[in-house]
């Protein structure tokens, strides 16, 4: 939660406050979920982690004081998604997060708008990444977020953003082009 | 794929993040290198993928209500909190009540007309005349759901016409009106529904200038909505989230 103060987290807040967080932050429940759901990859624990992620954002919300509010927001929400994964599923955080971009032969757009066409096929190919590729593609081309509030969201130096989506991007144009089931053969 | 800036201005140029310069600098270099605009090409059609991809996912209605209620729990309810705005005058006003109760028969009596300067009624009324209404078979006078029904049930009942619409489309069906006493005066009551909720609409008329709608007042595990609008003053009162409340004040200001 760099950069932000969380505020006194206990004691509840006032009808006032309440209007202000409804006005500012649920706006962008639907940022927050999708944000988790791409994460935790599973519904049902998207919708956990959301709910509690909103509330905490709440208990910490006399620390906001200003700004944007849904990379204030998504910030907790990854961070609450982090401390998820962390406790429930370590071995997805453990994938290698190799930090070279591969020569690799290139993808032709042809090739790529076939593989794509297919939602679920898409949707699987994303979900083979690593958990810091699939945030950094979720939150640029999914909630279109600047390069600024990535790395607000993130934690990653504002100077790395573009190379993570490099790396990224050619992760999910490999996963999207190759046989799904040997993509997730070769991920385990 | 060897060139330099496959690696890293394309994906700044893409995304827009390049400033003027090493944009320029990106496009001209974009011209002689074939690699580059075909990469440009791919990554551009990866974006179209994506976007268009309907991946993104809403938070579910139900997720919605249940943090709802998680915000409810975590926000303090002041103790026999009144309607801001009406604060001083309350306590005079509730001393002016046990009066005008003991006067003023049930709906119909006609002549509660008071300084229409002064509050009208305070926060325990409005939420007395909401849980009344909630008993078997107080709810409407007329029931229905077509405005056009409603709004001349209410002709020659009052000395003013409320507006009528009906929010059925945004997720709140008119149910009805009635008529209904608060701090002796005769209001027009609008009841919508919200899934298994009703919300009362207390309207009445008023010299007052225009307000904004206030912030949301509680008290029983209700919570009430203010404002005046266009001569007229407005009371919404329900047990939906505060959100919900909000969303209707909203249309019927409009």
């Amino acid at each position: 939660m760099s950069g932000f103060d969380q505020g006194r987290g206990s004691d509840l807040l006032d009808v006032h406050e309440r209007a202000r967080f409804e006005q500012l932050v649920l706006p962008h429940l639907d940022a927050a979920f999708n944000l988790a759901r791409w994460l935790l990859r599973r519904r049902e624990d998207s919708e956990d982690v959301t709910q509690e992620a909103m509330l905490r954002a709440y208990r910490f919300f006399r620390g906001f004081h200003g700004g944007d509010a849904r990379a204030w927001l998504l910030q907790i929400v990854r961070n609450t998604c982090y401390t998820w994964l962390e406790k429930n599923r370590p071995v997805e955080l453990m994938s290698e997060f190799d930090e070279e971009l591969h020569p690799q032969p290139s993808v032709s757009p042809e090739s790529l708008a076939i593989a794509g066409d297919n939602r679920e096929r898409l949707g699987r190919a994303l979900e083979t990444l690593p958990p810091r590729f699939r945030e950094v593609l979720v939150l640029r081309e999914l909630e279109g977020c600047s390069y600024k509030e990535i790395a607000t969201i993130t934690a990653i130096p504002i100077g790395t953003v573009m190379s993570a989506l490099a790396r990224a991007r050619q992760r999910l144009q490999r996963a999207l082009t190759q046989p799904p089931v040997e993509e997730a053969r070769r991920e385990l | 794929m060897s060139c330099d800036y496959t690696h890293t201005a394309l994906h700044g140029y893409l995304d827009g993040e390049l400033d003027a310069s090493r944009s320029e600098e990106f496009e001209r270099h974009l011209e002689g290198c074939r690699e580059c605009a075909k990469a440009l090409e791919t990554e551009e059609s990866l974006r179209s993928i994506l976007q268009r991809s309907g991946l993104c996912e809403s938070a579910p209605h139900s997720l919605r209500k249940k943090i709802r209620a998680e915000l409810d729990a975590a926000t303090s309810v002041p103790i026999a909190q009144r309607i801001p705005l009406w604060r001083w005058a309350a306590v005079a006003a509730s001393i002016v009540l046990v009066a005008a109760i003991s006067w003023y028969a049930w709906p119909g009596s006609g002549s509660g007309t008071r300084n229409p300067a002064a509050p009208p009624f305070t926060a325990a009324e409005l939420i007395d005349a909401h849980i009344r209404s909630l008993q078997p078979g107080h709810l409407t006078d007329v029931a229905s759901t077509d405005q056009h029904t409603v709004k001349p049930w209410f002709n020659g009942k009052l000395d003013f016409a409320p507006p009528v619409k009906d929010f059925a489309e945004d997720g709140f069906p008119l149910v009805g009106g009635r008529l209904d006493v608060l701090g002796g005066r005769n209001v027009a009551v609008l009841i919508y529904a919200r899934r298994k909720h009703f919300i009362n609409v207390f309207v009445l008329p008023t010299k007052e200038p225009d307000t904004p709608i206030h912030p949301p007042g509680l008290r029983q595990g209700y919570q009430w909505l203010h404002w005046r609008h266009q001569g007229m003053e407005y009371c919404a009162v329900s047990d939906v989230s505060v959100a919900d409340l909000h969303e209707l004040a909203q249309l019927i200001y409009q």
